[in-house]
């Protein structure tokens, strides 16, 4: 079936749409939500082994040629990322039947989240410049109605605060857009990428240089790097947990994706003075962090301070641009998804559990809540990147990387940052697990056992992502392949 | 003082239907000449809103008894059925189809799939419009 990529798009939005008609029954759109987010699972695992066996797969939607029509293009870390984004909003709906309470349900809430995953799988799927433009709205709308949903006071600041901040990077994005197409005179990133490297050598690559700085611009304001991630932190703590989780997964990883994408396709040739510029970025993204993720007592902002420095190590990777930094990156990014996640569900249940989120005020949860415990255990050495889990292999590739192409600076932060990340969560260890065990006010009101499930499952699949780094290293270097060869993605899109 | 809305209102009457058979008009003029779902979804919300001004909210929920939020919801749905149609043949998604078919009324007519498409768009743009009408307008 040759429409095979767009159903990770295209279940969830039907799913979206039934879920608007099914508002009266909770039940009911639980049984939807659930379900569908299972089956959107299983076919991007399809998805991914069909890439894996045919090579990058596309779709001209409605049937026009290449650059013409809209192209869905999904090459091996496009899909990769699809499959990750389906397993966390998997287990983001778990925990939202018992964590979101029914208030939030009752007022389509499934549906926002549903229409959220269709803009993230189709920010990772398109091809298309303007039409990745478009799937960041749909993401970023439905991120409003989710940071919205519930309106209670704090809900209500940040939100004004985050829908400014977006609605003036997707301004950006327009503009840049435009500068870019009366460049090239194209939206089709295979055939931009094409154009470009026609450009080059001839006439002016200043403005595409420029080009190049003002998408960075816009993509580190939605991917949260240096000096551009003020409004993270705020807008991030307001929503309730499920909503935090899939916020601290999915939606900086889109940014992220999206450099990635624009910069080993369209301004590889001009990489000389932007990749310098994102190479100090990186850096100073991780510093960053990593100061705000020492500071705080407070166990949700340290975990959201942690995705910061996640996606300075990312970037690093991508910014020194040789073959094992960009595998550890592409590596990095997935094992980031999926154990931010984790540690925003079991940190929003400590959360719940303790009645608030200042760590002063936690301790001895190990006595009561021994699952809880060894869990969150589990999540904090795979984030740190302690060897058998899964944060050990990108850290380690990303690091050999920078030492190759002599960034020995840039490498030492990035296994300094190590240490710190480790120093960061084993603080919310040690004094909101261990020690003497408290009564707290509200635990008789969490259904901890219920909620624990979803976590649990991420952090298994995390360790098996870690232990089994040989199964899947032949998937995550064919995704790095094709970065560093973009000759193979304009191929299979242009069919030349 | 009390008022009276006898000019306002016997105007409506007569506007309304002016209004919404222009927006209809627009709606089905979209492939050959400016116009389309969007401009005529928002007319025919255009005339709803008059209907509004010149009455009160009960009323014409009873002269339209919709729940605006479906209709947004039927509309995504048109729209996403004209799209997915296309998987049924194994075409690539959103592929349209068109051709002559003689209806029995009206004789030879020819036929796209993209309106609709586009009478998803048109009800997606009535319902959502209406929506947030209502929503603002509604408690006072």
């Amino acid at each position: 079936m040759i429409n095979f990529l767009i159903l990770p798009i295209l279940i969830p939005l039907i799913t979206g749409v039934l879920l608007i008609f099914a508002n009266k029954s909770i039940m009911l759109q639980r049984w939807i939500a659930g379900l569908s987010a299972f089956m959107t699972v299983v076919v991007a695992a399809m998805l991914v082994q069909k890439v894996k066996n045919d090579g990058v797969q596309t779709l001209n939607l409605s049937n026009w040629d290449a650059p013409f029509g809209i192209t869905l293009v999904s090459d091996m870390l496009s899909a990769l990322l699809v499959l990750t984004t389906s397993v966390v909003a998997f287990a983001c709906i778990i925990y939202s039947f018992k964590g979101i309470g029914e208030e939030r349900e009752k007022f389509h809430y499934y549906a926002a989240f549903n229409f959220l995953i269709v803009g993230v799988n189709g920010a990772f799927t398109t091809g298309d410049i303007f039409n990745l433009f478009v799937f960041f709205e749909v993401m970023l709308m439905s991120s409003y109605v989710l940071i919205l949903l519930g309106g209670t006071k704090i809900q209500l600041r940040e939100s004004i605060k985050y829908i400014l901040v977006n609605v003036i990077s997707s301004a950006l994005f327009v503009i840049s857009i435009a500068y870019l197409y009366s460049v090239v005179g194209t939206l089709n990133m295979a055939h931009i990428s094409v154009r470009l490297s026609e450009l080059s050598g001839i006439s002016q690559p200043g403005i595409v240089t420029i080009i190049g700085v003002l998408f960075l611009i816009v993509f580190g304001l939605k991917g949260a790097i240096f000096p551009l991630y003020f409004w993270l932190p705020g807008s991030y703590y307001a929503p309730p947990v499920p909503v935090m989780a899939i916020f601290g997964a999915l939606l900086t990883k889109v940014g992220v994706y999206s450099i990635i994408r624009t910069y080993s396709l369209f301004f590889f040739e001009e990489a000389g003075y932007i990749q310098q510029l994102l190479i100090v970025l990186a850096i100073l993204t991780i510093v960053g962090g990593l100061i705000g993720a020492i500071a705080y007592w407070d166990v949700k902002k340290i975990v959201i301070y942690n995705i910061i420095v996640a996606v300075g190590l990312i970037l690093f990777g991508i910014a020194t641009m040789n073959q094992d930094a960009l595998t550890g990156s592409v590596f990095y990014l997935i094992h980031d998804m999926i154990i931010k996640a984790a540690l925003f569900l079991l940190v929003g249940l400590m959360a719940a559990i303790a009645g608030t989120s200042n760590l002063r005020s936690m301790g001895g949860m190990i006595k009561r809540y021994p699952g809880l415990g060894w869990t969150f255990f589990l999540a904090a050495l795979a984030l740190a990147g302690i060897p058998p889990l899964s944060g050990f292999v990108g850290k380690l590739l990303i690091v050999q990387g920078g030492f190759a192409s002599e960034h020995y600076w840039g490498a030492a932060i990035v296994l300094m940052s190590s240490l710190f990340v480790l120093i960061s969560i084993m603080k919310i260890f040690i004094n909101g697990i261990w020690g003497k065990p408290r009564a707290f006010e509200n635990e008789e009101r969490v259904p901890y056992k219920k909620l624990l499930i979803a976590p649990v499952i991420l952090v298994i699949l995390s360790v098996c992502y870690g232990v089994g780094a040989d199964f899947v290293y032949p998937y995550i270097s064919q995704a790095a392949e094709t970065l560093t060869n973009t000759n193979i993605y304009i191929d299979a899109v242009l069919k030349e | 003082m009390k008022t009276s809305d006898l000019i306002l209102q016997t105007a409506t009457k007569l506007i309304l239907f002016l209004i919404v058979l222009f927006s209809v008009y627009i709606f089905f003029a979209g492939h050959y000449t400016p116009g389309g779902g969007f401009v005529g979804g928002l007319l025919t919300s255009g005339a709803i809103l008059l209907l509004l001004l010149a009455f009160d909210m009960k009323t014409v929920q009873t002269i339209l008894p919709f729940n605006y939020l479906y209709m947004v919801a039927l509309g995504l749905l048109f729209a996403i059925g004209t799209g997915a149609g296309a998987l049924l043949f194994n075409t690539p998604f959103l592929t349209h189809a068109f051709g002559d078919i003689h209806v029995p009324v009206l004789g030879e007519l020819h036929l796209h799939t993209a309106t609709l498409f586009d009478l998803g768009v048109y009800l997606v743009v009535v319902g959502v419009t209406m929506s947030i009408i209502q929503t603002i307008g509604g408690d006072e």
